[in-house]
């Protein structure tokens, strides 16, 4: 069995602190909010709900959702077939587009949100959760996935983004939001917007999961080295992250994200999915790398084995074995591409 | 005193927030507690007690299947000795039919062991996923939670050995039959250790 990634440092779960503390630590930042958000501030968690109702849409709903795909796979898919083939893989979820990243980024042009008959027909299709992207600040393209019933909404950076400098305030949504991040404060500037769930940005539709690797590891030592240093340090990197101190505190004690963070961005093999989860990741979206691949029905299947069992080297190389490296999408060197065929870069 | 092992299948879903609240309900009872993620069927051997968390019924029904847990995991549970608690996706794997709400019959690999028919996304999607005040009747008693539902299932039909020990809306959303408890709702997602606690009283015997 492989060393831990990061011998050393205790990593806790998500929750060996408990869901209900990270709850309460955003109602509590709700209260505090009260007063600021009479004077306009924007930013801002919904108060909690009386405790005497049926109440629906709340912050423990929202951050909850993801907390069910953990150990999972998201499948991209672009119809109804393949989102058939993700489900009986053993997918947790699909993320239904128009076009798969490694498309768009052929493709060309502006890439937008997927047709609302597209996404109903999978819903209607299938019965696990299904996801659907907007383009980063199109509040419209949202509320159009919010109204059909979409279970979480992808604000992406493979989508063309509408606002260069503001993401969508989610704190405004009843469906839950997951949104990408290739450090530490970018991932809490989404939170602070209302992100229910992060991943990592990678390089999408590129089948190279260096980059990844490269954000996940950043996001982690980020994360680690707060809760080293001093709390006069810790204030200047709320500021310097644009986040409420709190929120800087809450992960340093945390010693990681208080909300779910998934891999994403170039996985296309088992062992790619299982090395994601050991750097750390709660679970992995994969985009390009099933139905961009010549055996997406086994591949499919081989990540999901991974992704459940990264720990245990036998099961992982027996996934590996599903697949051949022959079908394995092309995939696309980074350094190859120029800064403006970066998807990353997008939205900050 | 005696050292308890907690089971929690560990394929997918809420796990770590199951293996939290057991350890925070094994501190209130005064109880040493051990917790074993069960992912192979070996896991299994010495556990006092099982629970099957949250996450997609077809994702964790198909790693089962894939890793040989699932024959194991069902003798085990049909010999009705073992506490369980089972929470949503957990409840579906246990109960004996399955249907979804709007795609009506579904084929997937279940343990099929409880006399109940649980209905998936019967409250809809995740838009209306909900919390709400739930009285739960345990051991003669009644208690109060708080009652989180997240794409949950109901539970339509319940017979044999098998009763409901919670309603809400006129539809059952919890279910016992023996040692075995099974709930639509996530008592893991608040911060009352009760169904936990009632699950380590079962385990002491």
């Amino acid at each position: 069995m492989l060393p831990d990634p990061y011998p050393g440092i205790q990593r806790p779960g998500l929750v060996e602190v408990g869901f209900d503390e990270i709850v309460e630590f955003f109602y509590r930042l709700a209260e505090a909010y009260d007063k600021l958000r009479e004077e306009g501030l924007v930013y801002a968690p919904p108060a909690p709900p009386e405790p005497d109702i049926v109440a629906s849409g709340t912050v423990r709903v929202k951050l909850a959702f993801p907390v069910y795909q953990k150990g999972g796979v998201v499948m991209d898919v672009t119809n109804s077939e393949q989102a058939g083939i993700a489900e009986d893989a053993g997918a947790v979820a699909v993320m239904v587009l128009d076009k798969l990243p490694y498309d768009v980024r052929r493709s060309g042009g502006v890439a937008r949100m997927a047709s609302v008959s597209a996404i109903k027909s999978v819903m209607e299709t299938i019965t696990i959760p299904v996801m659907a992207k907007v383009r980063i600040g199109h509040y419209y393209e949202a509320l159009v996935l919010e109204e059909i019933g979409v279970d979480m909404i992808d604000e992406s950076e493979v989508l063309t983004p509408v606002d260069e400098k503001h993401h969508i305030n989610k704190w405004l949504f009843k469906v839950p939001f997951v949104n990408g991040a290739r450090n530490l404060g970018e991932a809490l500037r989404r939170i602070n917007e209302g992100a229910s769930m992060i991943r990592t940005k990678g390089e999408a539709g590129t089948g190279n999961v260096a980059e990844a690797v490269r954000h996940m590891k950043l996001i982690n030592s980020e994360a680690y080295s707060l809760a080293l240093s001093s709390p006069e340090d810790r204030l200047r990197k709320a500021r310097e992250y644009g986040v409420p101190p709190a929120l800087v505190e809450l992960v340093a004690r945390l010693r990681r994200l208080p909300v779910v963070n998934f891999a994403a961005g170039g996985i296309a093999t088992p062992a790619d999915a299982a090395l994601m989860m050991w750097l750390g990741a709660d679970g992995v979206f994969v985009g390009s790398g099933i139905f961009k691949s010549e055996d997406p029905r086994q591949r499919a299947e081989a990540i999901v084995l991974a992704t459940a069992l990264w720990d245990d080297p036998a099961s992982v190389a027996e996934a590996q074995e599903m697949i051949s490296e022959r079908k394995s999408m092309m995939g696309i060197d980074i350094r190859q591409l120029s800064p403006s065929e970066l998807l990353q870069v997008r939205g900050e | 005193m005696k050292k308890i092992r907690v089971g929690i299948v560990a394929l997918q879903g809420g796990v770590s927030e199951h293996a939290y609240m057991v350890r925070r309900a094994a501190r209130n009872l005064g109880i040493d507690c051990e917790i074993v993620y069960v992912k192979h069927a070996e896991n299994l051997n010495g556990i006092d007690a099982l629970i099957l968390p949250g996450g997609e019924s077809t994702t964790i029904g198909a790693l089962m299947a894939r890793t040989g847990l699932l024959k194991p995991l069902k003798n085990l549970l049909e010999a009705g000795e073992t506490p369980v608690l089972a929470t949503c996706a957990g409840a579906i794997l246990l109960a004996k039919r399955v249907v979804d709400k709007h795609v009506g019959e579904v084929k997937q690999p279940l343990l099929a062991v409880m006399d109940f028919e649980a209905v998936r996304n019967y409250f809809g999607r995740q838009r209306e996923s909900f919390e709400t005040p739930l009285r739960v009747r345990l051991d003669g008693g009644e208690v109060s939670v708080r009652g989180v539902f997240i794409r949950a299932p109901a539970f339509t039909k319940v017979w044999g050995r098998a009763e409901s020990i919670s309603d809400f809306e006129g539809v059952s959303v919890a279910v016992r039959e023996g040692e075995k408890i099974a709930l639509a709702f996530h008592p893991e997602l608040t911060s009352d250790t009760v169904i936990h606690e009632y699950l380590l009283r079962k385990a002491l015997g």
